[in-house]
């Protein structure tokens, strides 16, 4: 900013670059509104890409499984390590499990899956997309007559949206198994005795509402990764911008829809 | 043409040598494109007929490459029209649009190979959206006759990351002439090829031109390039076709700008 500007002009110009990044935003996310439409458009339309898909759900799903299920193990034994403490204090070490089970079921499970996959599924995606885009294989499929936003971006949301929550149940269940071996360093408990004791303290309304909001933490990773892909422009520097905006983006709108999950679940 | 500057622009319109006769493949008239502020291309007009060989000449950035985009509906034209087969790209539905694109090989400047799969199932992706009902040994044929046509059957398993330039190409083409077009858009083939490869490349177009008797657009700064393969060429400055003529003609032409480009 020039310095000779009085503060009349330095806030035009401030207010004005603001709104020119508010219109960008906006701009964004009117785009991926459209592109959303456009593979609920796509989606019903023949021919079913069942290969791409099964493919897309193995790369997902099971390339996905050690590190999901990793970091849920560890996020179940930090959970039961760190509360054990203040349990004890109450003497209420028995209700450890159930606290455990509701934590992870109801958040840590679905909320880590979710962001592990916008890091590992949904820069992929951008990357993969965005590198197909600058080198032409996007166009050399349009103009083959082959519907690349049919063939890659329907396929790729798909098989998010199908993985997500069998990946979900699965940290869930690890997390679970975390904390009973975690309880088991100070105390000695049977791992039949931890669940029958975890699962008395879970209720429906804290399953079905964390399977339903992971349907739609898997959608959005899949589409904006595909979006960000899809937008990428000329130049090798655009898919470094794809990858790390898809999972900027993705990550935030799993936190969005989050809080609106629990917002919900609340009301219900 | 729009703009004739060049004394060859007045001279009867060149029909190449050979089978180019009849109806234009693809007819253009005032084709106007830009590109936010930038006028890429100011009202082209161009006819390429059956069996010919257009090479279209013209400096980076001077619309070449989104002339032949705009044949194949990746770019949209903001004025002219533009007819391939007949058909009115700009009117045409999604589907229908398709149909003429199966008619239409385009080759791209990097060959565009999907670098998930191999040669193999690069060959294999546009036979099996288009050709459902052909046999699974039918299909693994034309893929090998494909590959024979450009010397590569030995290449068949490997990943595109392990190709040259050149096979690339060569990979590209055969995986663009698996469905048989009866129009070929070549956007600058021989590009950062060395100069024995673009000779192979260059006689690879004649000889696919012969034997499956294609029409083709050819986008080059290979020199040699256009002379062994062009029918007819085209020089386009500042999106306007300034000179066209046969590649001896353009060569003695007046217009020093024209013939800079054969020095």
């Amino acid at each position: 900013m020039p310095p000779n500007l009085n503060p009349y002009q330095k806030a035009r110009i401030t207010v004005t670059a603001r709104r020119s990044q508010l219109q960008q935003f906006f701009y964004g996310a009117g785009n991926l509104v459209v592109f959303a439409g456009r593979f609920f458009k796509e989606v019903v339309k023949p021919p079913y890409e069942w290969r791409e898909i099964f493919y897309q759900c193995y790369l997902v799903g099971y390339k996905s499984t050690f590190l999901i299920g990793l970091t849920a193990f560890i996020m179940g034994m930090v959970l039961a390590i760190q509360t054990r403490p203040s349990m004890a204090d109450f003497g209420a070490i028995s209700l450890i499990p159930g606290m455990i089970s509701v934590s992870v079921v109801r958040e840590i499970g679905p909320v880590i899956t979710a962001l592990i996959c916008c890091g590992k599924v949904g820069s992929r995606m951008g990357a993969e997309l965005g590198a197909m885009k600058v080198t032409e294989q996007i166009d050399a499929m349009e103009v083959s007559a082959i519907n690349p936003f049919h063939y890659l971006v329907v396929t790729r949301t798909l098989a998010t949206t199908l993985m997500l929550p069998l990946l979900a149940i699965l940290a869930d269940a690890i997390g679970m198994y975390g904390g009973f071996v975690a309880m088991n360093i100070h105390d000695t408990m049977t791992l039949r005795h931890f669940f029958v004791k975890a699962f008395a303290h879970l209720e429906f309304i804290d399953v079905f509402p964390a399977i339903i909001k992971t349907f739609f933490f898997g959608f959005v990773i899949g589409l904006i990764g595909c979006y960000k892909g899809y937008q990428a422009r000329r130049g090798t520097e655009s898919v470094g911008v794809a990858a790390n905006s898809a999972v900027v983006a993705s990550s935030l709108a799993v936190f969005i829809i989050d809080m609106l999950a629990a917002q919900i679940t609340d009301l219900l | 043409m729009t703009d004739k500057t060049n004394d060859i622009m007045d001279t009867p319109r060149v029909l190449p040598a050979g089978e180019a006769t009849g109806e234009p493949v693809i007819s253009i008239h005032g084709l106007k494109k830009s590109f936010k502020d930038h006028e890429v291309l100011k009202g082209v007009d161009l006819e390429v007929y059956k069996g010919e060989n257009l090479v279209v000449l013209g400096k980076s950035g001077s619309g070449k490459s989104v002339l032949i985009k705009c044949l194949v509906g990746l770019e949209y034209p903001d004025e002219g029209e533009i007819k391939v087969f007949g058909q009115d790209i700009s009117q045409l539905k999604y589907d229908e649009l398709n149909a003429l694109r199966v008619r239409v090989g385009f080759l791209f400047q990097n060959a565009a190979l999907y670098d998930s799969m191999t040669v193999r199932e690069n060959l294999a992706f546009p036979l099996r959206k288009h050709k459902k009902t052909m046999s699974r040994e039918k299909k693994e044929s034309v893929i090998m006759e494909m590959l024979d046509n450009v010397g590569l059957v030995d290449s068949i398993d490997q990943m595109p990351s392990r190709l040259s330039g050149g096979q690339s190409k060569r990979i590209g083409l055969a995986r663009t002439l698996i469905l048989r077009p009866e129009l070929m858009l070549y956007d600058e083939p021989t590009t950062g090829l060395d100069t024995a490869t673009s000779h192979e490349i260059s006689e690879l177009m004649v000889r696919t031109k012969k034997k499956y008797n294609i029409s083709s657009i050819t986008i080059t700064h290979d020199m040699s390039c256009a002379r062994m393969t062009a029918d007819r060429i085209i020089v386009i400055k500042e999106g306007i076709v300034v000179a066209e003529g046969t590649y001896e003609e353009l060569e003695k032409s007046k217009d020093e700008w024209v013939r800079s480009f054969f020095n």
